[in-house]
């Protein structure tokens, strides 16, 4: 039934996420953009790749669900979505799994423009494997494969996959929930390609190796990271350094032309 | 059933097309109206016809950012509720490796048209090859089934591109069509007969997707038709639930995958027998070799030789029994092939009568009087 939350779960379902994730938080929050649209979620279809974020579709959504190969939910979904365009969309996967081994294929959808709304679920680290860096991990971070804190530089998701020509970029964290939520219903109403990116923590593989505790601690800590685009502006480089801008970055006018 | 006759997508009659072009006929012809693929040399021609025709027919086409990206869409559309097909050759057939595991364990029909050329690694893009023989069937990791089929003419090429259709839908499993670049390439004529029987997925309302139904291949829904199908990789349950710990279930499904093919093969194995009754020496080709060791065949039973030829159409799952046979009757058998002994190896498997391989690998086409010469030495 359109617009009713609790339908939109699988019955029966246990999660596999860790007791604290916050993607079991994004799991309500993607399903309350959905029943805010009042859509019929069987005519939904999301796809994701591999690994923990992967899991939030499948199987936790009571809809039709693409779990696919790692860094291959985009090019599933694009073959999905041009054979039977009534297929509303969304890919739900990982910063590891869309920007590092599936990279190629999100800037090549943004390119495109296909009609897909994907959420990057991006804990800035490889959670399902065991916390090794990724291409979102800060600098300085201490990961599995890091041990003496993260030397790279990571992407900025947002301005790579705008630039790239996506109709729809947004960032925000589930410490935001509503501004989220408006986002998500954003993506979902825009046609074209929309990129969402979720700063969604994970306390077990990022916040423990990084002196958080617990899944409280590490939200925190995100949480005060995060500023709005509009309080950014006018700050300064240094002010802003490891702060997480959060906002949209396009919203289908910068195409118009 | 869900055997259909349908008008052929062509008018009947006949056609002077190259292989590569019959390939994009035959799966316009079975159905097939999603196509998304990567160019390569010696394939793309199939890509470009496509290009061209689906316009015409009404087929979504895409021309996406690599193979795995291509062969990935491509099992989507499957899910969609497409006939969907890729091709390509050596190189990209070896990024598709991990797609094609996808679909066996997905149980999703697809067909992959691979125009073998010389390789290994870029190896000659333009010069023939036939290494791809084992990559075909084990190319991706873990023990799952697939059905390879080697065609000989342009004729099959259109032919058997229908008919890996009608298999990859019957089974639900990935169909290769093994060519070579030479038959890619060949230019000849071709026949489109009026109407053609084709095969499209059965489905039941409500049917577990992943079940072993009657004959081990279960029904399958199309995402949108509100079955809130559970597609996975991993290991799964009848319903597609993930299962990544339980041994039973493991069991079941590779034993199941594994058996709906195997124990089906006497319906999807097809070869061709010239002169093998009473043969002393037994030629097994297959694909364009097959074309040299029957005018070789030919040739020397003119002058009264008793030598016979076997022509494999299927590669996998492989003729077996049909090995064992031959094997008891002839003295001996010859494999020339344009690949280090792939199908030798396997017949060898299957027989223990004297088995002589012969192996070109050079990027031309085993020419008939290298056959005959070597038949003679076995005579
Ligand atoms: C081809 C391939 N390489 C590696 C893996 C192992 N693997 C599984 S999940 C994963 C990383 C997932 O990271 P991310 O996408 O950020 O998801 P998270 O678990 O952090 O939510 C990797 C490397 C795999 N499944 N397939
Ligand atoms: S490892 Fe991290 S991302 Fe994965 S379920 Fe646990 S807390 Fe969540
Ligand atoms: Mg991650």
């Amino acid at each position: 039934m359109a617009g009713d939350m609790e339908e939109y779960l699988r019955p029966g379902v246990r999660t596999p996420f860790c007791p604290g994730c916050a993607d079991r938080i994004l799991v309500r929050l993607i399903l309350r953009a959905i029943a805010e649209l009042k859509i019929d979620i069987d005519r939904m279809l999301f796809v994701s790749g591999i690994g923990c974020a992967a899991w939030i579709p499948s199987p936790h959504f009571n809809a039709d669900t693409l779990h696919t190969l790692h860094g291959r939910a985009i090019a599933f979904a694009t073959g999905a979505k041009l054979f039977n365009p009534e297929l509303i969309t969304m890919v739900v996967s990982g910063d590891g799994d869309l920007a590092a081994i599936g990279g190629n294929h999100l800037i090549h959808a943004a390119r495109r423009n296909t009609d897909l709304t994907v959420i990057c679920v991006n804990n800035m680290v490889y959670g399902m494997t065991g916390g090794q860096v990724s291409p979102a991990t800060p600098m300085g971070i201490f990961t599995s494969t890091t041990v003496e804190g993260n030397r790279e530089r990571p992407f900025d998701l947002c301005k790579l996959v705008a630039a790239a020509g996506a109709e729809y970029v947004a960032r925000y964290s589930v410490s935001q929930p509503d501004t989220l939520v408006s986002s998500i219903k954003r993506g979902l109403e825009t046609p074209g390609f929309s990129f969402i990116e979720v700063i969604s923590p994970c306390h077990i593989q990022f916040g423990r190796r990084n002196r958080l505790d617990t899944a409280a601690e590490t939200l925190r800590f995100f949480a005060g990271k995060c500023l709005m685009k509009d309080e950014a502006e006018g700050l300064s480089p240094e002010e802003l350094r490891d702060k997480i801008i959060t906002g949209e970055f396009s919203n289908g006018r910068n195409q118009a032309d | 059933m869900a055997w259909k006759e349908v008008r052929s997508a062509l008018p009947a009659g006949n056609y002077y097309y190259s292989g590569n072009e019959a390939a994009a006929e035959g799966a316009i012809a079975a159905g097939c109206r999603y196509y998304a693929g990567y160019p390569i040399t010696p394939s793309s021609e199939i890509m470009e016809w496509i290009a061209v025709r689906f316009r015409e027919v009404g087929g979504v086409f895409i021309q996406m950012e690599d193979e795995i990206a291509s062969l990935s869409s491509v099992i989507g559309a499957s899910w969609a509720g497409a006939k969907a097909m890729t091709a390509t050759s050596g190189p990209g057939f070896s990024l598709m490796q991990e797609g094609i595991g996808y679909a066996a364990m997905t149980e999703t029909p697809i067909v992959i048209v691979d125009i073998q050329r010389a390789g290994p690694a870029t190896g000659q893009a333009t010069r023939v090859g036939g290494g791809d023989i084992m990559q075909a069937k084990w190319g991706s990791q873990g023990d799952y089934p697939v059905i390879a089929i080697s065609p000989w003419s342009v004729q099959e090429m259109y032919d058997q591109t229908i008919n890996a259709f009608n298999l990859a839908e019957r089974y639900r499993v990935p169909v290769i069509l093994l060519a070579e670049q030479a038959v890619g390439h060949l230019r000849e004529r071709m026949n489109v007969v009026e109407k053609i029987a084709i095969f499209n997925r059965r489905k039941e309302k409500g049917a577990a997707p992943f079940g072993a139904g009657d004959d081990g291949v279960p029904p399958m829904p199309a995402f949108g038709e509100g079955e809130k199908l559970l597609v996975t990789g991993s290991s799964h349950d009848d319903y597609g639930l993930r299962k990544v710990a339980d041994p039973l279930v493991q069991a079941r499904l590779t034993a199941r995958l594994h058996n709906k093919i195997v124990n089906n093969r006497e319906e999807i194995i097809q070869h061709e027998d010239y002169y093998a009754e009473d043969a002393d020496v037994i030629v097994i080709a297959y694909g364009f070799t097959a074309r040299s060791s029957l005018f070789a065949v030919e040739a020397m039973r003119r002058e009264g030789k008793r030598v016979g030829m076997i022509r494999l159409k299927t590669i996998w799952p492989f003729a077996d029994s049909l090995i064992r046979d031959v094997g008891s009757r002839a003295k001996k058998i010859f494999v020339p092939e344009m690949n280090r002994g792939q199908v030798a190896g396997e017949v060898m498997k299957y027989t223990c009568c004297d088995i002589i391989p012969y192996n070109q690998t050079d990027g031309e086409v085993i020419h008939p009087n290298t056959i005959m010469g070597e038949l003679r030495r076995l005579l």
